[in-house]
């Protein structure tokens, strides 16, 4: 596919709106086949992540109502599984499509083609090899058991490598830019980019550090932990709503200056909100109260987003019938008002004395990196993938399927473990209740999980398949318009 | 931009702020704890050794924490004290030899910080880990058969060996914990904070 300005002159002869119009759809174009390979290997290799991070999801699901499934093997045991799924769809799926994202958004938003392409895949192959090795020391027994930086120390190595040329590529990008004007989700991407690599390296050296003391290294735990999703998945997935929404409904944002606003309290506010994983903990009081705080002040980063994301659709909701990308992004963004909302308030010590310790809190950490980061990625991928193969998706009922079920199986997941998780800590805060009732009253929730989790697995199946169709079947040679999920036109009559 | 610069000093700002105040100043404010010394001249609290310290890792590598946390809270927060997992809230001194430290953050099962002071038998532990059910009957604790050697009783078990309760229609057997098991046992057994702290008063 390649256009040349002489063959748009010969074929469009007029006026000069029409060939700026196509030099720009060119100009996209010569884009989207830059970011090819690059992209595509890091979504690719995402959806397989999501896949095995579904499996192990489920794996660990199952143990925790029927526990003797599977337990004569020591490397599916529990405590290893459980710690796999997390992994695998932290620094597997989510951060890999995270990648495959922020290059494509960067490069568009730049206006130039993506550089570094020979070296950019083979970072994705890295990126694959670590996550692979981070998953057989796990299961062989080698974690360092801490929460999210069980991989052994070594992947920092691979990250470091990796976030370096992340960062250059971002670097080059932004200086060689065609567009004057900087749009608020490049704000979002380069800091991202830039305050990964900053905590991990952090996080991993401080906890090989013997002078560190076991007090200090939980504290740095969860300002790694809160911070790997306030500071790395977050962002970027920010920065795809602040993009598709107005791309998809063909409107600009609410407001911009407000988006500033957004940002920087967003900056300032979700370093220090760590901590609260440590409320009622054996530290000082002020390391947990600054956690509480920063959370609360998250309001204000939170509501902005809010009135940006929302308020920009108001009117063009019919859209959310039509197509794929804005279904799935702007659920994304609405729970992200509402995860975020019911963290801060989860902060605060009244709440954590009850919810802390329970599956309260794994049902809000779900819906954070499932219902709000992961559907928005969902929706990233169907509007980049398409313009990335020049192909079309191959069924718009599965793109409903996937929908369907990937927001069905996460409002079910949340609605159990939220439920069960609140009177799992009543019941553990109320000495005359023997502990094995808090076990036994949540165990049907946990099947409740088990069938939310079976929902989201088939929902991962129907989006691979997908995955798979457009990257396998030969492009199409006519473009015959974007899959839509229903009839435009039906709709339009409808709304008017 | 034409405020580039201030961009990346603001972003970078951000995030160094917070590691100086959540990285570098608990660690500078921990630095000097030490180990408190009762009446008696005992220790409190001691670095773990020998079995124990193999055991502590056998925790770790079995995941332990991601259902059991190691830290009491104080009496006005929680039953923590009232449920006897602890006869004081635990403070940063208690884990001053913790690497990677294990205070977890979920309890789908009891808290471990005293398991050590309310079940001291080796015996308890085995057949616990072996199979929950056994001692805990509706835990969902998986069972860890993997760190026991089942065998059936035939003449005089050896001394190390743990009998099975009997079952009907079973032959009487007896386990014994492997080396990993056995550690594991001295790091459960061992878990005790019980001790008296100035300020955990």
């Amino acid at each position: 596919m390649s256009v040349t300005a002489t063959e748009i002159n010969a074929a469009a002869p007029d006026p000069e709106g029409y060939v700026n119009e196509r030099v720009d759809l060119l100009t996209r174009v010569q884009i989207d086949r830059s970011c090819r390979q690059t992209v595509v290997w890091y979504y690719a290799s995402a959806v397989v992540w999501l896949l095995l991070g579904s499996v192990f999801a489920m794996l660990s699901s199952i143990k925790m109502h029927n526990p003797d499934f599977l337990a004569n093997y020591e490397w599916l045991t529990f405590g290893r599984v459980r710690p796999v799924h997390l992994n695998l769809v932290g620094y597997g799926w989510s951060s890999m499509a995270a990648v495959g994202t922020l290059l494509w958004l960067q490069a568009r938003l730049c206006k130039v083609r993506l550089p570094f392409r020979r070296v950019l895949p083979v970072t994705c192959v890295i990126w694959n090899l670590t996550v692979f090795a981070g998953m057989i020391a796990i299961l062989a027994g080698y974690s360092q058991g801490i929460e999210w930086l069980e991989f052994p120390p070594q992947a920092l190595g691979s990250f470091a490598f990796i976030f370096v040329i992340l960062l250059a590529t971002s670097l080059k990008m932004f200086a060689e830019r065609k567009v004057k004007h900087t749009y608020v989700s490049q704000w979002y991407l380069f800091a991202a980019v830039i305050w990964f690599p900053i905590l991990y390296s952090i996080a991993v050296v401080s906890m090989q550090l013997p002078s560190v003391t076991g007090a200090a290294k939980a504290t740095i735990n969860w300002w790694f932990g809160h911070n790997t999703l306030g500071l790395w998945v977050t962002p970027v997935a920010i920065a795809t709503s602040y993009f598709m929404i107005p791309k998809v409904i063909g409107k600009p944002i609410h407001s911009y200056h407000i988006s500033l606003l957004g940002f920087w309290s967003l900056a300032l506010f979700y370093n220090w909100a760590g901590t609260h994983h440590l409320v009622g903990g054996p530290l000082p009081a002020w390391i947990i109260t600054v956690g509480i705080v920063g959370s609360m002040m998250m309001l204000i980063p939170v509501t902005t987003l809010a009135i940006n994301h929302h308020l920009t659709m108001i009117g063009s909701f019919h859209m959310l019938k039509t197509s794929p990308t804005l279904r799935f992004v702007v659920f994304g963004s609405m729970v992200y008002t509402l995860v975020s909302a019911q963290g801060c308030f989860e902060a605060l010590r009244s709440i954590s004395r009850v919810a802390h310790f329970t599956h309260y809190t794994v049902a809000h950490a779900h819906l954070g990196l499932y219902g709000f980061f992961s559907m928005i990625m969902f929706g990233a991928y169907y509007y980049i993938l398409p313009r990335l193969t020049r192909n079309e998706w191959s069924s718009a009922p599965l793109i409903k399927v996937h929908f369907w079920t990937a927001a069905g199986g996460v409002i079910l997941y949340f609605a159990a473990l939220t439920w069960a998780g609140w009177y799992q800590g009543e019941m553990m805060n109320n000495a005359n209740i023997p502990f094995i009732q808090t076990v036994e009253y949540t165990r049907p929730y946990l099947i409740a999980r088990s069938v939310g989790g079976m929902l989201m697995s088939i929902a991962h199946i129907c989006f691979a398949i997908l995955v798979w169709r457009i990257l396998r079947t030969k492009p199409v040679s006519q473009f015959h318009g974007p899959t839509l999920l229903a009839n435009p036109q039906s709709e339009a009559g409808l709304a008017s | 931009m034409n405020h580039r610069l201030t961009f990346y000093l603001g972003v970078l700002a951000s995030i160094l702020a917070s590691a100086i105040g959540l990285v570098a100043i608990p660690n500078w404010q921990f630095r000097d704890l030490k180990p408190f010394m009762d009446d008696q001249g005992y220790e409190h609290p001691i670095a773990p050794f020998g079995a124990r310290s193999v055991g502590r890792r056998v925790y770790t590598d079995l995941g332990c924490l991601y259902c059991h946390s190691q830290q009491v809270r104080a009496a006005n927060f929680g039953a923590d004290i009232d449920r006897g997992w602890g006869t004081r809230r635990s403070v940063a001194r208690d884990y001053i030899f913790d690497n990677p430290p294990l205070m977890g953050t979920m309890r789908t099962g009891p808290d471990l910080a005293n398991i050590g002071a309310r079940q001291p038998s080796r015996q308890w532990h085995a057949l616990h880990l072996y199979n929950p059910r056994i001692t805990s009957p509706g835990s969902i604790m998986p069972s860890h058969g993997f760190l026991f050697r089942r065998t059936n009783v035939d003449g005089t078990p050896p001394v190390e060996a743990v009998l099975l309760p009997a079952k009907p229609g079973e032959a009487a057997a007896y386990i014994i914990p492997t080396e990993r098991g056995e550690a594991l046992i001295e790091y459960l057994k061992s878990l005790n904070h019980t001790y008296e702290l100035p300020e955990a008063k």
